[in-house]
């Protein structure tokens, strides 16, 4: 309940930011919630269970997909288009996590990787050889600002808020599974698989069942791109979308919601500035900066935090808090200079 | 007919340099427990120093040897800077880290030299020799294979037949026993890097005048076949890199032939999700110890 009611402010004071903001801002915001949803899936899975995923972008494209497909064929009120393209991206997204899932069970730690990195690598192919629309993939339905609103907002401004909404029905239940017993048997599998064995814990059950738990949130975070950019490309998703994910999901601290929040912040808007940044260079050198310099940075930043400061910016958080009273509650024992 | 040969031909080459890729991680996996997502980006950066190298001085083989010495060096680089700092027995920071290894380098390369292709010119001709109306391997294909069995063959005897070879193998499989017999276990690692490396930036020599040109992504998709390549054999296992190396090599050939190049990708995920489901571990991999 009360996991609710914070998720419900959350997405209320959100909603609130969004008139701070101008419309490209406002475009920027959708494609962090997008983000947030995916790397929240993310990071609960490779952090609880240890499974590495470096696939999540296809569940992003299968998500996309399910919604596109699904919204355009229902002819009726926007609502119903809406909700039957966020059920065809969680059925969608689902089914897959569930495959992947099935196979994750009986894999290992660099198989499973490499699995999920094949995956990535196929999906163009796949665009290409299933009805999926090839290269330039397939158009989403444009959901106009509604009439009772189309006075006050812009339609960027509509569309981050249909994103904050999805993100938050995405992420609420990762964040109730993850405090509540199947988090508890997450943590169980991750540590020894035998001994949550002995205790009736099945670890291939447990395993399929993250993967799924993190494969839908995942699919409606591709539905919410979908809603911002009306279209879904096989071309947006990538390898190095696939390792953004990770980056943010590392940078926020593997396994908490919150460090996802600020991982995919981070991972949406630090590439943009880098990239005004670097626009400033002189011609020939501002090119080959544009999107490398992003990528170096982040590059240099995860190798960095894992290394030398493995828990993310969720654990700066944590420590700066837990600090601040301990500093001034305990008698200080050693003499300061 | 004709084309069914000619495509097994240029499968098999094909196979020889995906081998050659699987076991330089085959290696790295045996003598660290890491997969080194970073191989392909290691690989292109020694393949750069190669190239500027044959531009400058213009001969194809002081280019050839440099690119070799650059991987070997690179690899020791990572290992003593960088890996060797991880807490050991946990896969994901290993992981991690590479992956942030390859958006550095990648990255870098692109800002240093441009994203451009740049043409490679191989020592040999790339027309393939007729035999019977039917066109099948080229001499560039007969060198590449012939480097590839032979860096294979030097492999095969420096770690079954040498002293080096035994202890790198056994700091690799026992490495506190081995240390107390005296093995220099971290050097062994290293060494096992710098070999590793080394390998696959041959591997990546040998492929990039085959294709469009060099590139900081040019070695991406070999990484990926080829790391589907040893899952497929078994990390553990060079003979299952090499077997699976050929095979996979000569399905991407033939599914390129007949159907699509589109569709080359669908078929090695296919074939990999098939062998894994039949066998978790890869086709040789070693028995497990038996869980509860």
């Amino acid at each position: 309940m009360k996991t609710l009611l914070r998720a419900l402010l959350i997405t209320l004071l959100a909603i609130g930011g969004t008139f701070a903001l101008d419309p490209f801002r406002n475009y920027q915001l959708a494609l962090a919630a997008a983000c947030f949803a995916a790397v929240a899936g993310l990071t609960v899975l490779v952090g609880l269970t240890g499974q590495l995923s470096l696939g999540h972008a296809v569940l992003m494209a299968a998500g996309g997909y399910g919604f596109a497909f699904a919204a355009s064929a229902v002819d009726g009120p926007w609502p119903l288009a809406l909700l039957a393209g966020l059920a065809a991206a969680a059925v969608v997204s689902g089914l897959l996590g569930l495959l992947l899932g099935a196979a994750a069970a009986r894999l290992r730690g660099p198989y499973l990787a490499g699995l999920t990195l094949a995956l990535v690598i196929a999906l163009p192919a796949a665009a290409n050889t299933l009805p999926l629309g090839g290269d330039q993939g397939a158009p989403a339905p444009f959901f106009p600002v509604p009439e009772a609103l189309a006075a006050l907002i812009a339609v960027e401004q509509w569309h981050a808020w249909l994103a904050i909404v999805v993100a938050a029905i995405a992420v609420t239940p990762l964040v109730v599974l993850r405090s509540g017993s199947a988090g508890l048997r997450m943590r169980a599998v991750l540590d020894d698989e035998t001994a949550s064995r002995l205790s009736a814990v099945d670890p291939g059950a447990v395993k399929t069942g993250a993967f799924v738990a993190s494969a839908v949130p995942a699919g409606l975070g591709g539905a919410v791109l979908a809603i911002a950019t009306q279209q879904v490309t096989p071309g947006g998703y990538g390898l190095a979308f696939s390792l953004l994910l990770v980056v943010a999901a590392v940078i926020g601290g593997l396994g908490s919601i919150g460090g996802a929040a600020i991982g995919s912040v981070l991972v949406t808007v630090l590439p943009w500035l880098i990239d005004e940044l670097a626009a400033l260079a002189p011609d020939d050198l501002g090119r080959r900066l544009d999107g490398n310099l992003a990528l170096l940075l982040f590059g240099a930043g995860l190798i960095a935090l894992t290394t030398a400061w493995p828990g993310g910016a969720a654990r700066l958080l944590d420590r700066l808090r837990a600090a601040r009273p301990l500093r001034f509650a305990t008698p200080s024992t050693t003499t300061e200079r | 007919m004709d084309r069914f040969v000619f495509l097994l031909s240029a499968g098999l080459a094909r196979g020889a340099v995906l081998a050659l890729f699987a076991l330089s991680l085959v290696i790295v996996w045996r003598t660290a427990r890491v997969v080194n997502f970073a191989q392909a980006a290691m690989a292109v950066a020694a393949v750069y120093a190669a190239f500027a190298v044959t531009a400058a001085t213009g001969s194809y083989w002081a280019g050839l040897l440099t690119g070799l010495a650059a991987g070997a060096l690179l690899g020791a680089i990572v290992e003593r800077g960088l890996m060797r700092r991880l807490p050991a027995h946990a896969p994901l920071p290993g992981i991690i880290v590479a992956i942030g290894l390859v958006m550095v380098l990648q990255a870098g390369l692109a800002i240093a030299f441009g994203p451009e292709h740049r043409p490679m010119q191989p020592p040999f001709s790339q027309r393939p020799f007729i035999i019977g109306g039917i066109p099948v391997l080229s001499p560039y294909d007969l060198f590449t294979l012939g480097a590839a069995a032979a860096v294979m063959a030097a492999l095969a005897l420096l770690f079954n037949r040498s002293s080096l070879g035994l202890r790198l193998r056994a700091a690799a499989f026992a490495p506190e026993t081995a240390r107390l017999l005296g093995v220099r276990v971290p050097r062994m690692i290293t060494l096992g890097w710098a070999l590793s490396c080394a390998a696959a930036s041959l591997a990546a020599l040998l492929l990039v005048p085959t294709e469009l040109g060099l590139n900081p992504h040019a070695v991406d998709l070999l990484f990926v076949n080829a790391f589907a390549v040893a899952v497929i054999g078994g990390l553990d296992s060079p003979a299952g890199a090499l077997v699976a190396g050929i095979g996979v090599g000569l399905l991407v050939s033939l599914v390129t032939g007949y159907a699509s190049a589109s569709a080359a990708p669908l078929a090695v995920l296919a074939l990999m999700t098939l062998v894994l489901l039949v066998r978790p571990g890869g086709l040789f991999a070693p028995k497990e110890a038996r869980t509860a």
